[in-house]
């Protein structure tokens, strides 16, 4: 996927965010939250469409899930904890949790139990820009930029600009991260 | 693993990378104390044991709440409520405590080398908690933490370090690190508390506490021990205390205005510090006990955390 894709996938998925919490009544409470590193930009840029469309814009936050995994006496060093960062309280909200890809859903598994621990929020929505099929887990995305099945052994990489690619992009690439 | 590392025994092996790469997690974990519940799942099913042969309740606690945040398990065995009074070696004690399958050892000790002894003899991680008059590490790592917190970075800024150098594992350690991040270090205290040859490990040596604090960014004040006081290092505590003591006069005069004042603690109030200064606006002594916490927590999980040689997962 290119950048003029990746844009429209994300317009695409904030237009559905949009619709859905008028329909429900919950636009008001609505809040982004990213997962580092990829679901950030991703988070970031729905929160931006929102705002534009709406006139509202929601209070966005990020999640470092390092510290929640459940892998980490499978890994060789301590995974790198980035930040965390949500400043707003999570009652009664709305929280659209991003990601860039969706795969065996041990990220979400891992971003939703810190997120629990932040607050009781009204709902939890999973907004993706790549749902990549393969899950491991019982969880589904509620918004799908684009949805493919690829087979395992092979890596899925979303680079965003923001993150300091020239562009951004979808690769599928075999051999990836074992 | 820190860098290289599965023990942390003293800060005189680590190189600036990997003091730096506990500082930066400690900013992660500082953030989780601040959190509505403190506690992270990371650690959950791992075991740190405090093993403290000298009273402390600052170090130990502080290793205690890192690790129940978290979620480690957590054990606290001291000299007093043990078979040392009964005689038993610390090799003993300490195959005994390996014995229950922990991931991480704390360890103090009055003998300096004993956390060194341990790490050479046992399997799990060994951390120094203070070892006589070597290094207490995760001090002087908090230190760091505090000090690059309020200046943003330590390169170019200087810091004088007041007291009984000859004694002070805060001192040792302080100089072990404080250097590799920039800063330049003046120690400060009687001749008689100042080791001889000290400036070959970077730092310069003053004897009159106004020089050494003149221009300073920053004051480490080390707590005078009483043991010390009324032997032939120094006659008695109001002497010391009027050379080489800081109150709110000299403090007005002769420091920067915005030079921050640091303490290991406990503090002898009136004697190294006086409560105008410890309690003053530039007083970072409570923040380096909250940073103590965050810094530990970053010891622990790069020792505990991961499959790497020093954890038990990764053996199994």
């Amino acid at each position: 996927m290119n950048s003029e894709g990746v844009q429209r996938a994300v317009q695409r998925i904030a237009h559905e965010v949009l619709e859905r919490a008028r329909a429900e009544g919950s636009l008001e409470g609505l809040a982004l939250v990213g997962i580092r590193r990829g679901g950030v930009p991703l988070a970031e840029r729905i929160r931006a469409e929102i705002g534009r469309a709406s006139g509202v814009t929601p209070p966005l936050g990020t999640l470092d899930i390092a510290l929640y995994r459940d892998d980490l006496s499978h890994r060789g060093a301590a995974p790198v904890v980035g930040p965390t960062d949500v400043r707003f309280p999570l009652e009664g909200r709305t929280i659209v949790l991003a990601d860039d890809v969706l795969y065996t859903g041990r990220t979400i598994r891992a971003a939703l139990d810190e997120l629990v621990d932040f607050g009781r929020p009204r709902r939890v929505w999973l907004a993706v820009l790549v749902d990549r099929g393969g899950r491991e887990l019982p969880i589904a995305a509620d918004f799908a930029g684009t949805r493919f099945d690829v087979p395992e052994g092979h890596d899925v990489q979303v680079r965003w600009r923001e993150n300091g690619a020239a562009e951004d992009s979808v690769v599928v690439r075999e051999g990836g991260k074992p | 693993m820190i860098g290289r590392h599965r023990h942390l025994i003293g800060l005189e092996p680590f190189s600036r990378e990997e003091i730096l790469e506990v500082l930066d997690l400690a900013v992660s974990m500082k953030e989780v104390l601040s959190r509505p519940v403190k506690k992270v799942p990371s650690l959950r099913g791992k075991s740190v044991v405090n093993l403290f042969f000298e009273t402390s309740t600052r170090t130990r606690s502080s290793f205690e709440i890192a690790a129940k945040v978290l979620s480690a398990d957590a054990l606290n065995w001291t000299a007093a409520q043990s078979s040392t009074t009964k005689g038993e070696t610390l090799l003993d004690t300490a195959r005994n405590l390996e014995a229950m399958r922990p991931d991480v050892l704390v360890v103090r000790h009055s003998a300096s080398g004993a956390p060194s002894f341990l790490a050479r003899n046992l399997d799990c991680s060994v951390v120094s908690a203070g070892d006589g008059a070597h290094e207490h590490p995760s001090q002087g790592l908090l230190d760091c933490f505090t000090l690059r917190e309020r200046f943003g970075s330590l390169e170019g800024r200087t810091v004088a370090i007041v007291g009984d150098i000859s004694h002070s594992r805060v001192a040792r350690s302080d100089l072990h690190a404080l250097p590799k991040l920039g800063a330049k270090v003046r120690l400060c205290g009687p001749p008689t508390m100042i080791p001889q040859g000290v400036e070959q490990m970077g730092a310069t040596v003053h004897h009159d506490l106004r020089t050494a604090v003149a221009g300073a960014d920053a004051v480490i004040m080390l707590r005078i021990q009483h043991e010390r006081i009324g032997d032939p290092l120094i006659p008695n505590t109001r002497e010391y205390s009027k050379f080489w003591g800081l109150n709110a006069r000299k403090a007005a005069e002769w420091l920067k205005p915005d030079t921050v004042i640091l303490h290991p603690g406990p503090i002898n109030r009136g004697v190294e510090l006086s409560s105008d200064v410890a309690d003053g606006p530039n007083s970072l002594i409570l923040d380096q006990v909250q940073n103590g916490v965050a810094v530990r927590m970053a010891i622990l999980y790069l020792l505990a955390g991961g499959a790497g040689e020093g954890s038990r997962a990764g053996k199994a």
